[in-house]
């Protein structure tokens, strides 16, 4: 029964975006406020009935409802219960669902929170969320329906794939679709723009707060991943350069080259024509990496043409919505007026640097990705775009992109002084140039390139720095001023040094684990040590454990430095029953923001078991640093002049602060 | 009993595992050939694994290919010759960066050429705008008379 309720609260939810798709959109023609006003209240019951139908199939798997063929395919009824809530999304169908759930609770935030809207803009922005929202509605009813039932139903299920059990699967998709769905709102207030030929400063300050929003769950999400796929593959890369992480990449590019335009929009009421572009291309690269991911076409050209269904569906309402929103934006755009002239040395040219590189990135990322399957289908040819194209074309875009950050955030609007900006950030090189010193000291001259990419690092970590104290006027005012205006500078000026910092932060992880981490690929015998840049790893013997659905098969080994015991590691193999399936679980072990990390390899008939052994140092500031930029977008999220839905001017001015 | 548990145990442990990636019985005794031979591995593709280097990978393939690529340089290959033999055995799809081929000439010149382009795109485009503020910045001669007219002492007002 519960299921069959889901079903119908999906296709009811689907009646109610076909309403939500035109009366609005026909009120905001007519001028009629009534009809108007329709989209707010069918966006947030379209929101209740998704929700209804995505706690149906919820609880299909909680209850481990075998009749459901996709429980059956998925679950099992030993599984843990938090992976039987997880499973939910561990499979096409069942992503599809929370993917129009999270479409479905952006439209109705934007029925709820955007009530200061005008309302003809809120309106339109309504019908084209709904019409994205129709569309994938009907994906999932005619070609992946979650709540298909199986005429006879089988005692149990057929178990999540093994490599899916694990907490990551509840963090990373439902946080990366928020980020992907999330850039949607962009696109329909791009849409509606469009279809009201008219766009403002005041647009790209209601724009401005989703896009940010969708931006740091894609952050926190794509990083999360990264997280995942390092202590889960086994051999420790963070980032591989595969088409579904590149998938994930673009949008990510395209939704920060995004923000830093609307930013231009909204100050000096420029780049509009480039903003509402930049806002298509983003979720239309969502819709892209949904295609990729969904259609089966990354595993091989052939199998997309063997059952090609959903792929051509996905692919359909691709092209809608793609040619569709480029055919407006050629048609209407021309019809906005650009405003705000500046200097190429300002910040508005620093912010188009930044745009003209983050797209090319994208472009990069993008052609390399898709390049292989359109040769394929054109010539039948195949060739292999991996690690080693993307790390060549790739990072030459982004060292210029980060170096010139630093002098961004602290050149003028209109016209800047870049002597003035390169005097300022005088200590940020002096501390940059001393990290690259100390890094040739301590690691040789052969290292020149990573050093270089540390002292980069150091220098946008302290060009933010600098910007802060610039802004506050720190040692040129007494202490009291500095510190007054430290509290009263907006909340949005500390998000983005902060968002800053982190993009340093990571660089130095990335440069400091992939060269000068190390490794030891060995066979131990009981009781024998392995030594690894200071540390000694001593193998304890194995250990046989039983797991509420696996059988684990785990080594014990002591980790000690200089003599001392300072930790233990236990890495293991899985042996999931249900599908026959093992598992490599790596063990790890945090030194500071560096970590061990220890997987077990083969056992040897001579009893000695084939260990990997790796050292990677600073490895978590990779994290850590887009943790720190997700956060600079709460901070700026939480500046009242962005707070959503914030278009009102402000009251009173501050307070006044003391004199100087 | 604990006969039974010793066994089971020791069945255990021959148990087929997944192997992984390089494996200890690989790897070469000269450093230098085995650090070559690590670098070449992760250029390489494991052609029957989804976007993995035979570096990377734990599929019985990808040891072939790196036992291959070892075999190759104890015999006194330079570099180049491995990857040569590579893909006349398995085609360009073994290399992880295509060469610069006809067909894959777009693949490595799009971003560059696009990066100038835009550049060119932003310089004429700033260039014009700036004639366009100065052109808007002069007077007209109707209006340079209503504005003398007006600083003039005694004028309007």
């Amino acid at each position: 029964m519960t299921p069959e309720v889901g079903h119908y609260a999906l296709v009811l939810a689907l009646g109610l975006s076909l309403i939500q798709a035109l009366v609005p959109l026909y009120g905001a023609q007519t001028r009629d406020v009534a009809l108007m006003r329709l989209g707010t209240s069918t966006a947030i019951m379209q929101c209740v009935f998704v929700a209804i139908s995505f706690g149906a199939l919820m609880t299909a798997y909680v209850t481990s409802d075998f009749s459901v063929a996709n429980v059956f395919e998925n679950s099992h009824s030993t599984m843990p219960l938090i992976y039987k809530f997880t499973s939910v999304w561990g499979n096409h169908e069942g992503s599809m669902l929370l993917w129009v759930l999270i479409l479905a609770v952006f439209g109705a935030a934007v029925a709820v929170f955007g009530a200061n809207l005008p309302t003809a803009l809120k309106a339109n922005v309504l019908a084209v969320q709904a019409w994205i929202a129709c569309s994938f509605y009907l994906f999932i009813l005619l070609t992946s329906n979650p709540f298909q039932r199986l005429a006879r139903a089988p005692i149990e299920g057929r178990d999540l794939n093994p490599i899916l059990q694990d907490i990551g699967l509840a963090i990373h998709p439902p946080l990366l679709y928020l980020g992907y769905v999330g850039f949607s709102i962009a696109f329909s207030f791009a849409l509606a723009a469009l279809i009201e030929g008219r766009i403002d400063a005041a647009w790209a300050r209601w724009v401005r707060p989703w896009t940010l929003t969708a931006w740091m769950f894609l952050t926190v999400g794509i990083s999360m991943g990264s997280y995942w796929a390092y202590y889960e593959l086994g051999w420790g890369g963070f980032w591989f350069w595969d088409p579904v992480e590149n998938a994930s990449l673009m949008p990510w590019l395209a939704g920060t080259a995004l923000l830093h335009s609307a930013v231009v929009m909204e100050k000096r009421n420029a780049l509009k024509v480039w903003t509402i572009l930049l806002a298509i291309l983003a979720f239309s690269l969502s819709l892209i990496g949904t295609f990729l991911v969904r259609s089966g076409v990354l595993t091989s050209v052939h199998t997309f043409a063997t059952d090609p269904s959903r792929g051509v569906f996905i692919l359909c309402i691709l092209i809608f919505f793609i040619g569709g929103g480029l055919g407006l934006f050629a048609w209407r755009a021309p019809l906005l007026r650009q405003g705000g002239i500046f200097a190429p040395i300002s910040r508005e040219g620093a912010l188009v640097f930044n745009n003209l590189f983050l797209t090319i990135a994208c472009l990069t990322v993008f052609v390399g990705t898709l390049y292989p399957l359109a040769l394929e289908s054109l010539t039948g040819e195949k060739i292999s775009v991996g690690a080693p194209f993307f790390n060549l074309t790739f990072a030459p875009l982004f060292i210029p992109l980060m170096f010139a950050m630093p002098f961004g955030t602290l050149l003028a609007w209109k016209r800047g002084d870049i002597y003035g900006v390169t005097q300022r950030l005088m200590a940020a090189f002096g501390v940059g140039i001393v990290a690259v010193a100390a890094a040739l000291a301590v690691a040789g001259v052969q290292h020149v390139l990573a050093a270089f990419g540390i002292g980069l690092g150091f220098f946008v970590i302290f060009g933010a720095v600098i910007d802060l104290t610039e802004r506050v006027a720190l040692f040129r005012r007494p202490l009291g001023t500095s510190l007054s205006r430290a509290v009263g500078l907006p909340r949005s000026a500390w998000g983005t040094a902060a968002a800053h910092a982190g993009v340093g932060v990571t660089l130095i992880g990335i440069v400091c684990a992939s060269t000068w981490g190390t490794e030891r690929i060995v066979a131990v015998k009981d009781g024998q040590t392995v030594s690894l840049s200071g540390y000694d790893l001593t193998f304890d013997g194995m250990v046989q454990r039983q797991g509420p659905n696996f059988r684990e098969l785990a080594g014990r080994f002591t980790v000690s430095e200089n003599g001392q015991v300072v930790g233990a590691l236990s890495p293991s193999k899985r042996t999931f029953s249900a599908r026959s399936m093992s598992t490599n679980e790596a063990a790890l072990l945090s030194r500071g923001f560096s970590q061990l990390y220890l997987s077990l390899g083969d056992a040897n008939a001579d009893g000695s078991l084939a260990i990997r052994f790796y050292y990677k140092p600073l490895v978590l500031l990779i994290w850590i640093g887009t943790l720190i930029m997700a956060f600079g977008g709460i901070l700026s999220l939480s500046d009242r002049r962005l707070r959503v839905g914030a278009p009102k001017p402000a009251k009173v001015k501050p307070t006044l602060q003391p004199a100087g | 009993m604990r006969r039974v548990v010793f066994i089971a145990l020791l069945t255990a442990l021959l148990m087929p595992f997944h192997a992984l990636a390089v494996q200890p019985d690989e790897i070469l005794k000269d450093p230098a050939l085995e650090t070559r031979a690590r670098t070449l591995s992760q250029e390489l593709r494991c052609m029957v694994c989804q976007n993995q280097s035979i570096d990377d990978s734990d599929a019985p393939l990808a040891r072939d290919l790196r036992l291959l690529v070892r075999e190759r340089l104890v015999k006194g290959d330079s570099d180049k010759q491995v990857l040569d033999f590579l893909v006349e055995r398995y085609g360009n799809f073994v290399l992880l960066k295509p060469p610069v081929e006809p067909q894959t000439l777009l693949l490595w010149t799009v971003s560059p050429l696009m990066l100038i382009v835009g550049i060119v795109a932003l310089v004429v485009m700033a260039r014009r705008r700036r004639s366009v503020a100065l052109d808007s910045g002069r007077l007209s001669a109707d209006e340079q008379r209503r504005l003398d007219a007006i600083i003039k002492p005694g004028g309007p007002d």
